[in-house]
C-alpha cells in the first residue's frame, strides 16, 4: 500500500509553496508556483506538481494543513496554521534546539523565538509597511533597472558603503535617485538595499542566540545572512530549503492533526 | 474537505436594551435642551470633572463618546482626512481629528441612530482635564475657537507613581477655581450639598461598574471586553445620576445569573486574555467574532476598569475627586502601570496580554516602554502587541493583525 501524504500548503503574499510529508515527517515532494491573484488556482497547481514531484496519486493525500496569507483561500485544506507555527515548525524540524528564527517574506518579516523542545515563546511581526521586506528590495532593484535575480551578484561586487535610511519604500526609492544623481555605483546602491533590510530586521528584535533565517528573500538573497551575521556579530544559518521551511511545517501539522 | 467551523454564538446580554435606552435618553435630552435652551450644556472631556458640571445644573455631553461612535460606525474614515487637510495631523488623537472633521462636514453618526437629531448639542461651556493627555485641550479649544465659547479645565499631571497631598491639593485647588466661571454661565449658585449628593451617585456607579467587570474573573467569563465596551456607556456618559445606577442594579444581577448557570460569553473558553489599550472602533464586531471563534475570552481590559473611581468620597467631595481622578491607570508611571497590570492578570486569571498599539493615542500604549518585554522576562506572562488606532482604519491592518492574534492563541495552546 503507498505512503499516506501529509500536506502543507503556504500561500505566501508572493510565492505558494506546497510540501508532502510521509508519516514519518519525510519529505516526498515539493512545489513552488507564483500566488498571483488566484490562490486557490495557485494552490490547486502547486498541490498537482507536489504530488508528481513525490511520484504519488492525489487519492493517497490524508490530510491538508494549509498556512500563510493565504491560508483561509485554500478551500480544500483540512485545517489551518498561521505561518508563525509552521515557521517555527519547519526550522526546528532541521535544528533541534532553541533559536530564534527570523523569516523575510514578500510583504511581511517575522521574528520567532522557540525553546529547546521546539515551543513557541514569543513572536513578532513587522509593522504594516514594506519596509524590510522583499517588496522592498523589488522596488528598488525596479527603480534601478535591475532584475531581482541579479540583486545577490550584483551587491557582492559593491566596494564602497552607501547607506539607505529611509524607513519608507518610496522614499528610500526617493533616497535612490539622489545617489544615483550624485554618482553612486548601482552595486553599491544594491548592497545599500540589503543592508537596510537587514537594519529593519534586527531592530524588531533581539537575536541573541542561535539565528536561522528562512522565506523567500534569504533563499535568493544569500548575501543577506552574511550582513546580518556581520551586524550581529554571530553567525546565521538557514535550513536547506529556506523558502519551503512554513510549508513544511504545515505539512508536519498535517501529520500531527491526522493522527488526532 | 474543509473543516467545518461551528458559527461561533454571540450571546446577547438582555440588559443591552436598557443601556440603549439610557444613551438614547441621554442625547435626546442634550438635543431638547440645545434646541430649547431650557439647560445648559457642559462639554467635558471623558475623565474631567464631570460631577461638579452635573451639580451646577448642567446637561454634560463627552465628545470623546462621540468620538467612539465615530469610530464604531466607521464614519471616523470620512471625516477625518477633513480635518487633517486643515491641519490637524494624522498622527495626532483620531478622535479629535474625526470629531473636528465631522463637525466641518456637518455630519454625525447620532443622525442614523436617533431620529430628530441632526447635530451635536452645542456648549455653553468647554471643560476639560488634561490628565489622560494635552490632545483633549487642543481638541476643545477648536470648539472654543468655531463657537466662541469658553474653554476652561484642569492641568494636570502625567506619569506619576501615585498621587501625593501636593497633587490633590493643586488639582483640588483647580476644581475649586473652576466654580465662580461655571456659575456665571449656569446662572446658578453653587450647592456644596448638590455636589456631595452628584459625588455619591457617581461613586456608587463607579462600584456597580466595578462590581459588573469583576464578573469577568469567574471562570468561565459570563461577558467580554467587547460587551463591556458597549456596557460602559452608562458609567461614561450618565455617571452621577440615579439612571446609570439603575442601570447597573439591573445589570449584575444577569451576569451573577450566568455565573451561577455556569453560561460562557465564549462558548467552550481555552484562553483568557487582557486587553491593553484603546479599543479599535470600527473592528469591535470582527475581533469578537475573531476571538469567539479562537475560543478565547478578553475578560478584562485598562481601558473598561478606567471608569472606575474608587476614590470618590461625598464627605469630601473636592479632594476625593481630584485624587480619583489624579490616580488614574493613565496618569501614572510606567512602574505602576506594570503592577497594576499584573495585579488584575491575577485577578482574572490571565493567560496572556494583548497590547493595541494606537497609533494616535501614545497615552494609552502601554507597549511603548518595554513593558511587555518586561512582563515576559519577570513573571513569564506572554503578550502580543497588535498595531492600530482607536478611530483610523487606515493604520490598521486586518490581515496581519488577524494572524497575530490567530498565532498568539496557537502559542498559548502550545504551552
Ligand atoms: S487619551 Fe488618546 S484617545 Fe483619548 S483623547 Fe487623548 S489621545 Fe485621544
Amino acid at each position: 500500500m503507498a505512503d499516506k501524504l501529509y500536506v502543507g500548503v503556504d500561500v505566501g503574499s508572493s510565492a505558494t509553496k506546497v510540501v508532502i510529508v510521509n508519516g514519518k515527517g519525510t519529505v516526498l515532494g515539493k512545489a513552488l508556483e507564483q500566488s498571483g491573484m488566484d490562490f486557490v488556482a495557485a494552490s490547486k497547481t502547486a498541490l498537482e506538481r507536489a504530488v508528481n514531484d513525490a511520484g504519488a496519486s492525489i487519492d493517497d493525500v490524508a490530510h491538508i494543513t494549509s498556512s500563510g496569507y493565504g491560508r483561509k483561500n485554500v478551500e480544500f485544506a483540512n485545517d489551518t496554521k498561521t505561518e508563525i507555527a509552521c515557521h517555527a515548525r519547519g526550522a526546528y524540524q532541521h535544528f533541534r534546539e532553541a533559536m530564534t528564527i527570523v523569516d523575510i517574506g514578500g510583504q511581511d518579516n517575522k521574528i520567532i523565538k522557540i525553546g529547546a523542545d521546539g515551543n513557541r515563546l514569543d513572536f513578532k511581526m513587522n509593522r504594516k509597511c514594506a519596509a524590510g521586506t522583499g517588496a522592498f528590495l523589488e522596488e528598488i532593484a525596479r527603480r534601478m533597472n535591475v532584475d531581482m535575480s541579479e540583486m545577490d551578484a550584483l551587491a557582492r561586487k559593491s566596494e564602497e558603503i552607501v547607506t539607505i535610511s529611509s524607513f519608507c519604500t518610496v522614499f528610500a526609492a526617493t533616497e535612490i535617485l539622489s545617489l544615483i544623481r550624485q554618482g553612486a555605483q548601482t552595486r553599491d546602491i544594491a548592497k545599500g538595499a540589503f543592508r537596510s533590510v537587514v537594519k529593519r530586521v534586527i531592530e524588531m528584535d533581539s537575536l541573541a542566540g542561535k539565528a536561522v533565517a528562512t522565506g523567500g528573500v534569504v533563499s535568493h538573497n544569500p548575501i543577506v545572512l552574511e550582513l546580518m551575521a556581520e551586524s550581529i556579530g554571530h553567525e546565521v544559518l538557514t535550513p536547506p530549503e529556506p523558502q519551503f521551511s512554513g510549508a513544511l511545517g504545515a505539512a508536519l501539522y498535517a501529520v500531527d492533526e491526522a493522527r488526532q | 474537505m474543509a473543516d467545518e467551523k461551528k458559527k461561533p454564538i454571540f450571546r446577547k446580554i438582555n440588559a443591552t436594551g436598557p443601556c440603549k435606552k439610557i444613551m438614547a435618553d441621554h442625547f435626546y435630552e442634550l438635543d431638547e435642551a440645545a434646541k430649547s435652551g431650557s439647560r445648559k450644556i457642559a462639554w467635558c472631556t471623558s475623565v474631567g470633572p464631570a460631577e461638579l458640571l452635573r451639580a451646577m445644573g448642567f446637561l454634560v455631553y463627552f465628545p470623546e463618546n462621540h468620538g467612539a461612535i465615530l469610530g464604531a460606525t466607521r464614519v471616523a474614515l470620512d471625516t477625518i482626512p477633513i480635518a487633517n487637510a486643515a491641519g490637524y495631523s494624522p498622527e495626532i488623537c483620531s478622535y479629535l481629528t474625526s470629531d473636528v472633521g465631522a463637525y466641518m462636514k456637518g455630519e454625525t453618526p447620532l443622525s442614523l441612530a436617533y431620529e430628530g437629531i441632526t447635530e451635536v448639542p452645542k456648549p455653553d461651556v468647554l471643560v476639560y482635564n488634561t490628565n489622560q493627555c494635552r490632545d483633549v485641550k487642543d481638541w476643545f479649544m477648536w470648539y472654543s475657537r468655531e463657537l466662541d465659547v469658553p474653554c476652561i479645565g484642569i492641568e494636570s499631571f502625567c506619569n506619576i507613581e501615585i498621587s501625593r497631598e501636593p497633587h490633590i491639593a493643586a488639582v483640588s485647588r483647580q476644581l475649586q477655581d473652576l466654580v465662580p466661571a461655571l456659575e456665571k454661565i449656569s446662572g446658578e449658585k453653587f450647592d456644596l450639598d448638590r455636589f456631595k449628593e452628584v459625588v455619591g451617585l457617581s461613586r456608587r456607579c463607579s462600584d456597580l461598574w466595578e462590581e459588573t467587570l469583576q464578573m469577568g474573573a469567574a471562570v468561565p467569563s459570563p461577558l467580554t471586553f467587547f460587551d463591556s465596551t458597549i456596557l460602559m456607556g452608562p458609567a461614561v456618559v450618565a455617571r452621577g445620576t440615579q439612571e446609570a445606577n439603575d442601570f447597573y442594579e439591573l445589570l449584575i444581577p444577569e451576569l451573577k445569573q450566568r455565573v451561577k448557570d455556569g453560561v460562557a460569553a465564549v462558548d467552550g473558553e481555552k484562553h483568557r486574555i487582557y486587553w491593553d489599550g484603546m479599543p479599535i472602533w470600527g473592528k469591535l464586531r470582527d475581533l469578537s467574532t475573531t476571538f469567539l471563534s479562537l475560543q478565547t475570552c478578553v475578560v478584562a481590559s485598562t481601558y473598561c476598569n478606567s471608569w472606575v473611581f474608587s476614590d470618590l468620597d461625598p464627605a469630601n467631595p473636592f479632594d476625593s475627586m481630584a485624587k480619583a481622578y489624579t490616580d488614574l491607570f493613565i496618569v501614572r508611571s510606567d512602574s505602576a502601570k506594570e503592577e497594576y497590570i499584573l495585579e488584575m492578570a491575577k485577578i482574572f486569571k490571565i493567560d496572556g496580554f494583548l497590547f493595541h498599539d494606537a497609533k494616535t493615542c501614545p497615552s494609552n500604549s502601554n507597549n511603548r516602554y518595554g513593558m511587555p518585554e518586561r512582563l515576559a522576562a519577570k513573571f513569564g506572562v506572554p503578550s502580543v502587541t497588535i498595531a492600530g488606532d482607536l478611530n483610523d482604519l487606515r493604520l490598521y491592518s486586518e490581515e496581519q493583525s488577524i494572524t497575530q492574534i490567530e498565532a498568539f492563541v496557537e502559542q498559548l495552546g502550545e504551552k
